[in-house]
């Protein structure tokens, strides 16, 4: 090895990375309560445990660029016959930003006749939103849509 | 008593697939709002709607802070035989309201 330049000497490069990793790591303390994807997965855990979720069948319908987060209209349709042994038992809506990763949860039965049903919701900030259907036999199936929100619910003051 | 308002059709057809509309009016405080003193305002929402149809529960949802403020919903139902559908809201206060609509099956 003929390599000369063993004694360490501060680049310029070196000097401006160390500085914007000092400068960032403030930025990263700070931190806003809300659902992060994390604790959304953590709710449906909660929920459906350790069963594999598929997608479709759900239909979550909400339009992708909503201008008031304080009243969003939903509505959720699951692609199922609704007999007595094959019927939608549960739907569950979940969201990545608000305080609180749960929306609603409904529980249906073969009654309903259809696996349909509509709300309306908040949204903090734009987000993913989820729908998982629970089916009598126990599978699983969801959809997932992407909202843009221009004003954000949960901000104004009283 | 909170204002509710109970769309249900008056008359169906034996089977057939009706829709059902709800409205209450509440507040629905998210718990996570701050007022002019920085106080935070305590939580109130509905957190449980429950549908019967004469005795039998065929609809319930379990709410949270992310529903919208006048708690609306629709859902469906089959049409079986004449009676009442009892629509029961409650909130975090534990106060319970009531409303309830007719159906006539042919």
């Amino acid at each position: 090895m003929t390599d000369t330049d063993t004694n360490f000497r501060p680049t310029r490069r070196a000097i401006l990375i160390g500085t914007a990793a000092f400068g960032a790591a403030p930025l990263m303390l700070i931190r806003r309560a809300e659902a992060t994807p994390d604790t959304m997965k953590a709710a449906i855990h909660k929920v459906i445990g350790e069963s594999s979720v598929r997608k479709g069948r759900v239909a979550l319908d909400i339009p992708p660029l909503v201008e008031n987060g304080n009243t969003i209209a939903m509505s959720v349709a699951v692609e199922s016959p609704m007999t007595a042994t094959d019927y939608v038992k549960a739907i569950h809506i979940f969201n990545e930003k608000n305080p609180q990763p749960d929306v609603i949860s409904v529980q249906l039965g073969p009654r309903a006749g259809k696996a349909n049903f509509s709300t309306r919701i908040r949204l903090a900030d734009s987000q993913n939103v989820i729908a998982i259907a629970e089916m009598s036999d126990g599978s699983l199936w969801s959809d997932s849509v992407e909202v843009i929100v221009t004003i954000a619910a949960c901000l104004e003051y009283n | 008593m909170a204002r509710t308002l109970i769309n249900v059709p008056p008359k169906a057809k034996r089977g057939q697939v009706i829709e059902i509309k709800t409205l209450i009016s509440h507040i629905m405080e998210t718990g996570y709002r701050r007022n002019e003193t920085g106080g935070a305002i305590p939580r109130d929402i509905i957190n449980l709607f429950v549908c019967t149809y004469n005795g039998e529960e065929i609809f319930r949802a379990n709410l949270f802070p992310a529903i919208a403020a006048n708690p609306f919903i629709t859902f469906f139902t089959v049409a079986t035989e004449s009676g009442t559908l009892e629509f029961k809201w409650t909130d975090d206060k534990g106060n319970v309201d009531t409303g309830t609509a007719k159906i006539t099956v042919e």
